[in-house]
């Protein structure tokens, strides 16, 4: 029986491991979680902060190791391993920037880095502006209710 | 369009690769392998232009042709303006024609390189392509330290310069015949898998040399396609069957043979312009100088992709060129 073109090739294309990536993601992304936690916990008590300023220091924390190891090299493979665990919380983000910035720097502080290093994370900032604006409407027309 | 050639041989070829490829299975058939993706050069690019040099200069040092003996050298790449070729090619001062055929080029520049010889416009002529995986991830992907996932039907696009030596002269393998082959539209979208996109492409190739030829598939000892992957490879199998009803029986896809696929962070195998000449000249000569091969088809098949046109949400063309190889007396 002849098959189409379309049908060969999707019948030779893998699945992906949806189970299996969403419980790494789950685990690793807990792990990220539970570390963020113990950061708030920290800055809070050791410089006696409140729990939203501890929270900034987190996020700055994460950030700092996050562009750190992409720097070191290893980063990458973290990622790869650990999929939305990593790539969901502000350490994807923070990937996603430093590895586009290495990659330009060698273009020129301006043209490289400066024009490029938003290249992948520049989506995130312009969907996050667009989203938190339409969320903070609802919010002042449920509010005027 | 089949092209007949009756006196044209390939003398000798010339290969340098990346640290991937050295370590996988072919690696000992390489002619330099280097285990830095720099090369020692500041980036990616020049990387690459240096593979090209390399690889002519080892050609050059093998074969002990003299430079200015050579009429033309054909050649591309897969970046941008094929970059590398064109640098690679100032340092030359020799007539250059550059080329674009993806991950074909290496047989489009075998055919054009031989028509050249064979009509007596050059007595000898070098062809030559090259990839460079950080280079190609960074132009057609992501930053190269960017470790988003990808899909198992991925390639992994090969490190490594290619050329090859032809002329009149007989060393022993002869440019039998090629076929040019049509851009063929097999309607793919996914960037990530681009054995789907190209087997359609090896198999109109493929089925026009053998009707151009009168040949049966069997006449070949190895049929080898370009870079078609795990996925593409077992693709192409089952459309010849389907629609040709021609069994690829004595059949293997360069991009399945570079790594080893179990142990290699490859995905479903390599691509990459340098990925079929790399296997091509340096393993697949070496079993055809041995006599395990006598006459091998290759069809090198690219993906004719462009990031702007999958944005604009535009299927993946694909070509794909094959050359006839014939061990000779």
């Amino acid at each position: 029986m002849k098959q189409s073109y379309q049908e060969i090739t999707e019948k030779n294309s893998p699945k992906e491991n949806v189970v299996t990536n969403a419980v790494i993601a789950f685990i690793s992304g807990g792990v990220m979680g539970i570390i963020g936690q113990f950061l708030i916990d920290t800055y809070s008590s050791w410089l006696d902060i409140p729990t939203k300023e501890a929270t900034v220091c987190m996020l700055v924390t994460l950030i700092f190791f996050s562009c750190l190891f992409t720097s070191l090299g290893f980063f990458d493979k973290w990622v790869n391993f650990c999929k939305c665990g990593l790539i969901i919380p502000i350490t994807g983000f923070a990937h996603a920037t430093m590895s586009a910035a290495l990659e330009y720097r060698k273009e020129g502080l301006v043209t490289g880095i400066g024009m490029n290093m938003l290249k992948l994370s520049g989506a995130v900032i312009i969907f996050g502006v667009v989203s938190s604006f339409v969320f903070s409407l609802i919010r002042m027309v449920v509010g005027l209710i | 369009m089949t092209i007949k050639f009756k006196n044209v041989y390939i003398n000798e070829t010339g290969t340098v690769t990346g640290p991937y490829e050295s370590k996988g299975p072919l690696g000992k058939y390489f002619d330099l392998c280097h285990n830095d993706l720099y090369f020692g050069e500041k980036n990616w690019e020049q990387a690459e232009v240096k593979l090209i040099d390399e690889a002519i200069k080892e050609l050059i040092r093998k074969s002990q042709v003299d430079l200015s003996n050579v009429d033309v050298l054909i050649g591309g790449d897969l970046l941008n303006q094929i970059t590398p070729s064109n640098y690679a090619m100032s340092k030359f001062d020799k007539s250059f024609i550059g080329i674009y055929s993806a991950c074909s080029t290496s047989t489009l520049g075998l055919i054009l390189g031989g028509s050249l010889i064979e009509g007596g416009f050059a007595g000898k002529t070098i062809t030559f392509t090259s990839s460079h995986n950080m280079a190609a991830e960074k132009q057609y992907r992501y930053p190269t330290e960017y470790g988003g996932p990808k899909p198992k039907t991925t390639t992994f696009t090969s490190t490594g310069g290619a050329c090859a030596l032809l002329s009149r002269e007989n060393r022993g393998i002869r440019l039998e015949s090629g076929t040019i082959g049509a851009v063929i539209d097999s309607g793919s979208k996914d960037v990530f898998n681009m054995g789907a996109a190209m087997a359609k492409a090896a198999a109109d190739t493929i089925v026009k040399h053998l009707k151009d030829t009168g040949r049966s598939i069997d006449y070949y000892d190895l049929v080898l396609t370009g870079d078609l992957g795990i996925y593409g490879k077992e693709i192409l199998k089952e459309y010849m069957a389907s629609e040709y009803n021609i069994k690829l029986s004595k059949y293997n896809d360069t991009g399945v043979m570079l790594y080893d696929l179990e142990n290699q962070p490859v995905y479903a195998g390599a691509s990459g312009p340098a990925c079929a000449p790399l296997v091509t000249y340096g393993y697949i000569f070496n079993k055809m100088k041995k006599g395990k091969y006598n006459k091998v088809l290759l069809a090198a098949t690219g993906a004719l992709m462009s990031p702007t046109m999958v944005n604009h949400k535009l299927t993946i063309p694909s070509v794909c060129h094959a050359v006839s190889l014939e061990v000779v007396s």
